[in-house]
């Protein structure tokens, strides 16, 4: 018998990334996709006057359509693991 | 939910209502872990009440007692350090069932936090990457945004791993009886009350722990937040959904030191993290002789009698612990405090007070 089951540490470590790197980086895609635009957050100038914005929206189209796109495949994946999280965890009964 | 709270993601009494409440939700999400502590660690015919009331007894007092230092010490190595530590004092070390321990507990135990650094660190680097052409401010508002997704998710994910280790003790408790048969899964009620437990638990006395892994480990930025979470929600929920008991405190810990890493410029205190892998290289062998120690006294008392001294005597050491904690309080409103090096952050002045 071995004491390490290595399938399984294999997965939790590559769906860990894929889930818990990936995810949050497909959240940051959407985040950079819908700052794009006219309207996009300046920096303080070395003047100092006005503070450091923080308006995520920046106006362009195509970037907030791709940011809502990125966001809802987040979204649908999170969905799917809780539920292949549940069935795996309530085997049917015999 | 540490994270969340020190970058302002979530008020501190919101994250910790929602953090009961998503518990409660993952509870009943998988029941693998149950089964692991249940059936999978000792020889359930070698069980006996005793045993189980003296283990926990053993592991309640040690998480007690980091409670009270404010070092986030693993309750599940506690929870199962008292048990095994039992078992041995009653039957002997045959009765452990070592393959499963060490399978299911032990090398996830240590490769875990690994695993979360990693997933984190990598999470990190990418966050910041990508949105480097953001303002700081922005990046920050745009990621407790995220922060509050993920902190849900932590939630749930430790609600599948923890509340089913306290069921996986009280079916013990109940296969040992011979209230239900072995290899049984929990019933309704158990879980029900587990998890209304860990909820409760986590609302009167997180804000200790809180502190120490939200400021005193990294300063933390609300994208590190956020890929700490994310990291430790998918360790957790992928752990447990193969029965594996971890630890999601030091899932969660190596998850924020990896978020350290995955930022340049950003610093972690080795001293915390140093104190932290003390305690729990401590807490398996420590609850262990406390379980094994409150058997010796149960058994010598004799019977049901001895199981009621250890739960009055645990009464009385848990009241002394919490009163001796009001004198350095930590709540939600110092918890976000600057840290000062030890848990309970220095009160005001009393000149500034009154001057303000």
């Amino acid at each position: 018998m071995s004491w390490i089951n290595l399938s399984a540490l294999w997965k939790i470590l590559v769906f860990g990334l894929v889930a818990g790197a990936g995810l949050p980086a497909l959240f940051a895609g959407g985040l950079y996709a819908m700052s794009l635009g006219p309207h996009r957050a300046r920096a303080a100038t070395a003047g100092g006057e006005g503070g450091d914005s923080d308006v995520l929206i920046g106006g362009s189209v195509v970037g907030l359509v791709l940011a809502i796109l990125a966001f809802l495949i987040v979204l649908a994946a999170v969905g799917w693991s809780i539920y292949e999280i549940y069935q795996i965890g309530h085997p049917a009964k015999k | 939910m540490a994270t969340s709270i020190a970058t302002g993601a979530l008020g501190p009494r919101t994250a910790v209502a929602i953090s009961g409440l998503l518990n409660f939700v993952g509870a009943f999400l998988s029941l693998a872990v149950a089964a692991t502590i249940a059936n999978g660690l000792v020889n359930t015919a070698d069980v006996t009440l005793t045993v189980v009331a003296a283990g926990l007894a053993g592991g309640i007092i040690w998480n007690l007692l980091t409670w009270l230092l404010g070092i986030p010490s693993s309750s599940s190595h506690a929870l199962i350090g008292g048990v095994i530590g039992s078992t041995i004092a009653a039957a002997g070390g045959s009765a452990v069932l070592w393959h499963g321990l060490v399978s299911k507990v032990v090398i996830p135990a240590v490769l875990s936090p690994v695993i979360a650094a990693l997933v984190a660190a990598v999470g990190t680097w990418s966050l910041y990457r990508i949105t480097r052409s953001l303002t700081e401010a922005a990046r920050g508002h745009g990621f407790r945004i995220g922060q509050v997704g993920s902190a849900c998710l932590v939630s749930l994910a430790h609600g599948t791993n923890d509340a089913q280790k306290t069921m996986g003790v009280i079916t013990l408790a109940l296969i040992a009886n011979g209230t239900l048969a072995k290899g049984s899964n929990a019933p309704v009620w158990v879980i029900v009350s587990c998890a209304l437990a860990i909820s409760l638990g986590t609302y009167i006395g997180g804000w200790r722990v809180i502190r120490t892994l939200g400021k005193g480990l990294v300063e933390i930025a609300s994208p590190q937040g956020m890929a700490a979470e994310s990291a430790s929600a998918a360790v957790i929920l992928l752990s447990s959904s193969f029965g594996y008991s971890l630890s999601t405190t030091h899932v969660a810990t190596g998850s924020i030191i990896g978020t350290g890493l995955g930022k340049k410029g950003a610093e972690v205190r080795w001293n915390v993290a140093g104190r932290m892998a003390t305690a729990w290289v401590f807490t398996l062998p420590c609850s262990g002789l406390v379980g094994a120690g409150a058997y010796a006294l149960a058994d010598g008392v004799h019977g049901t009698f001895g199981v009621f001294v250890i739960l009055i005597i645990l009464a009385a050491l848990s009241g002394l612990i919490f009163w001796r904690s009001r004198q350095s309080k930590v709540d939600h409103n110092n918890v976000n405090a600057e840290w000062t090096g030890g848990v309970a952050p220095e009160p005001e002045p009393a000149s500034t007070a009154a001057a303000s």
